[in-house]
């Protein structure tokens, strides 16, 4: 067998690359750490009143934040104690009387997870079903928008449209029904069930989000592997998700957490928790109730229970429960990035 | 005449073995009892001249030529057009096991193409259309369950592309048959470990098999998605410039591998490194503007192209 003689020939060496210069000429410094520091002074009237407008706002919304979470930890920690945390709320003038916000401790609590439950999956298979099957086009384009409208629709009309729905006879499980059969429409199922509306839109984007910077290569290699279509959803791309679909959910459950428009159509905005029925957990659900967002509202100079003290505590409280969801959302996206699961490398070979 | 890969092993005496060169029962799905049917790569590798530019040297170390087997896949007549583009014209080829078929040509000439069509990927772009025959074991590839298709023809990508999981969940997801009850880690392991040492990247994620896939380096990536190919133990492997994204070296580990598994499986790979074809390739295909231009045995058809194509495409690359 003969073998050819001849080979490509090398390539000549290219020359070498002219060394950074950095303008300014810091000296001193060792040429690793030179780095390009141009002097606003160089820059346009304009543009340097666009800089320096940047960094006033920045700075704005960072005082403004520590503001009031200073503020609210000042007055909160001031007023806040345990027997408060743990203590049920009275109907009381005087407020040595008035008890604590144990309930509505409880009650957001509950309808945030009620909430959440109804919307992650929904939101899920919605953005799953947009994603990767999104045919007919029209269909997902409706989808899309309406998707769009929940979001944008102020949460006291989607409580007004709640409480008209759910006082139509065939939701009468969800809530009170009088001897008439009337139905009284309030409690945290329905009030869950229109928060749901709310975090909705935010699980669905992030899991949106998530699919999509997916890139084609993944679900071919599943394919190629034969794999279906359901397996491939199943097992590679929502695994990769989980990340963002964590951080919607988190951002989601805040929302409704700080919500109270809907807990004051739908839920009552009681001050206590009021059971209806007699099945145990059941009664609960079907009941009303409050949160603490109808709690500071109702002991705030606006409300009726005129304690500000224990609204401060109360706010404290909601403020804490929110920042720690957001808190979770961060360490959620950083955790995904220690698996190597976040999203942004995925795309990056 | 290749042993098919059922006697691998010795056959039992007595056994009712068919005789040479009738075509293996294909393997229907994935058997995780089943014999590793192919070798262990040898743990020493001549990766001293693996950046060799010699050709006479490269072509020194290529191990003798593979054994023609049993023709496990036919193209016959086929044609892929996207839209109104006609991609792949008329190609007819062979794909036998026991040897490497290498697919070459310039850029934009189909061979991609060619191989997804080969796999049923082409069925996912909605704007192809193909027409022709293509067999797999006689039988035509349209009557087989796509899934299973892609089981028994499988693909390995130009971008290695493992998933966001760990290693060892990358090699297990294509053992896991979907629907049926999935098997244990434990049960999983040692043929997860099995196709990771076949892919000759086990001593690389031995001390830890849930490292992420995706912090793995490129070459070892590609290894991975080679490893987790091989696990669903395919009749036919596919693959599309498995080393244009690598150095040297992983390179040749790859080559290594490819050719320490003609034994066992039909390969197919699309190279546009002309040295590679020729230190892999038992066959070569030169294609050019979708039209098969060229087959033959690859010291043929390097040493006297027949057609000018031919010669002008592989005199560019050898001088
Ligand atoms: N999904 C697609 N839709 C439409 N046209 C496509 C698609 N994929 C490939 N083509 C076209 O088909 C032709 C062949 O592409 P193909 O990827 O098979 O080439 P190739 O031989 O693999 O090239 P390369 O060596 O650069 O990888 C090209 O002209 C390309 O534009
Ligand atoms: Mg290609």
């Amino acid at each position: 067998m003969s073998v050819p003689t001849r080979m490509p020939a090398p390539m000549p060496p290219l020359p070498p690359l002219p060394l950074p210069r950095s303008p300014g000429g810091r000296k001193g410094k060792s040429p690793k750490k030179k780095q390009v520091n141009e002097s606003i002074s160089t820059w346009r009237l304009t543009d340097r009143i666009g800089y320096v407008m940047m960094w006033a706002a920045g700075l704005m919304l960072c005082a403004i934040g520590i503001g009031i979470l200073v503020y609210m930890a000042f007055k909160g920690v001031q007023y806040l104690r345990p027997s408060l945390i743990f203590s049920s709320p009275t109907a009381e003038i005087d407020q040595s009387k008035s008890g604590g916000f144990f309930d509505p401790l409880i009650g957001t609590v509950l309808i945030t997870l009620i909430g959440i439950i109804i919307a992650t999956p929904i939101a899920i298979f919605a953005a799953t079903w947009i994603v990767e099957y999104g045919r007919p086009t029209w269909l997902a384009r409706l989808i899309d928008s309406g998707i769009e409208i929940i979001a944008g629709t102020p949460d006291i009309v989607i409580a007004l449209f709640g409480l008209v729905l759910f006082q139509q006879g065939i939701f009468g499980w969800m809530s009170f029904t009088a001897t008439g059969g009337a139905v009284f429409g309030r409690s945290f199922l329905t009030a869950g069930a229109m928060m749901s509306l709310i975090a909705l839109p935010m699980v669905f984007a992030a899991t949106r989000e998530g699919l999509q910077s997916i890139p084609a290569h993944v679900r071919e290699a599943s394919y190629a592997l034969g794999k279906t279509k359901a397996a491939t959803i199943r097992r590679v791309l929502l695994p990769s998700v989980k990340a963002n679909i964590s951080t919607g959910a988190a951002l989601g459950m805040g929302r409704i957490a700080g919500d109270t428009a809907i807990i004051v159509v739908l839920l009552g905005a009681s001050l206590t928790l009021d059971p209806e029925g007699d099945v145990p957990g059941l009664n609960l659900l079907k009941g009303t109730g409050g949160t603490l967002t109808s709690y500071v509202y109702n002991n705030s100079p606006a409300g009726e229970g005129n304690a500000p003290q224990k609204a401060y505590a109360a706010a404290f409280v909601l403020l804490l429960i929110v920042l720690a969801l957001n808190f979770a959302v961060d360490r959620i996206a950083r955790s995904g990035a220690k698996t190597g699961l976040e999203t942004s490398r995925l795309g990056a070979r | 005449m290749i042993e098919p890969r059922e006697q691998a092993a010795p056959p039992a005496p007595g056994s009712s073995e068919p005789a040479n060169g009738t075509v293996p029962p294909p393997i229907r799905r994935i058997a995780l009892d089943r014999q590793p049917t192919v070798a262990l790569p040898p743990s020493q590798d001549a990766v001293a001249i693996a950046n060799t530019s010699d050709r006479s040297l490269a072509a020194a170390r290529r191990p003798a030529r593979g054994v023609a087997g049993p023709e496990r896949m036919r193209i016959e007549g086929l044609n892929v057009y996207y839209g109104n583009n006609h991609v792949v014209k008329n190609v007819s080829l062979p794909i036998r096991q026991g040897e490497v078929l290498a697919l070459i040509g310039p850029s934009g000439c189909g061979k991609t193409t060619l191989l997804r069509t080969l796999n049923r990927l082409t069925e996912l772009t909605s704007s192809a259309r193909r027409d022709g025959m293509i067999t797999l074991d006689g039988s035509d590839i349209d009557s087989l369950e796509v899934t299973e298709h892609r089981r028994r023809v499988s693909m390995v990508f130009q971008q290695p592309n493992p998933f966001p999981m760990s290693v060892f969940d990358n090699v297990a997801y294509a053992l896991r048959e979907q629907g049926a009850k999935r098997p244990k880690k434990k049960v999983l392991e040692p043929y997860v470990i099995e196709a990771l040492q076949r892919a000759g990247l086990y001593d690389e994620v031995s001390s830890n098999l849930d490292h992420p896939a995706l912090r793995l380096s490129g070459g070892q990536q590609q290894r991975l998605c080679i490893a987790r190919a091989l696990a669903a133990r395919p009749e036919v492997l596919l693959m599309d410039e498995p080393c244009s994204a690598l150095d040297p070296k992983s390179t040749n580990v790859i080559e290594e591998l490819i050719v320490e598994l003609r034994k066992d499986l039909a390969i197919v790979i699309v190279t546009h490194n002309l040295q590679q074809a020729y230190r892999v390739g038992d066959h070569v295909a030169f294609m050019y503007l979708g039209d098969l231009v060229e087959y033959g045995q690859t010291d043929a058809l390097f040493d006297n192209p027949k057609a000018a194509r031919t010669r002008d495409y592989i005199g560019g690359a050898f001088g």
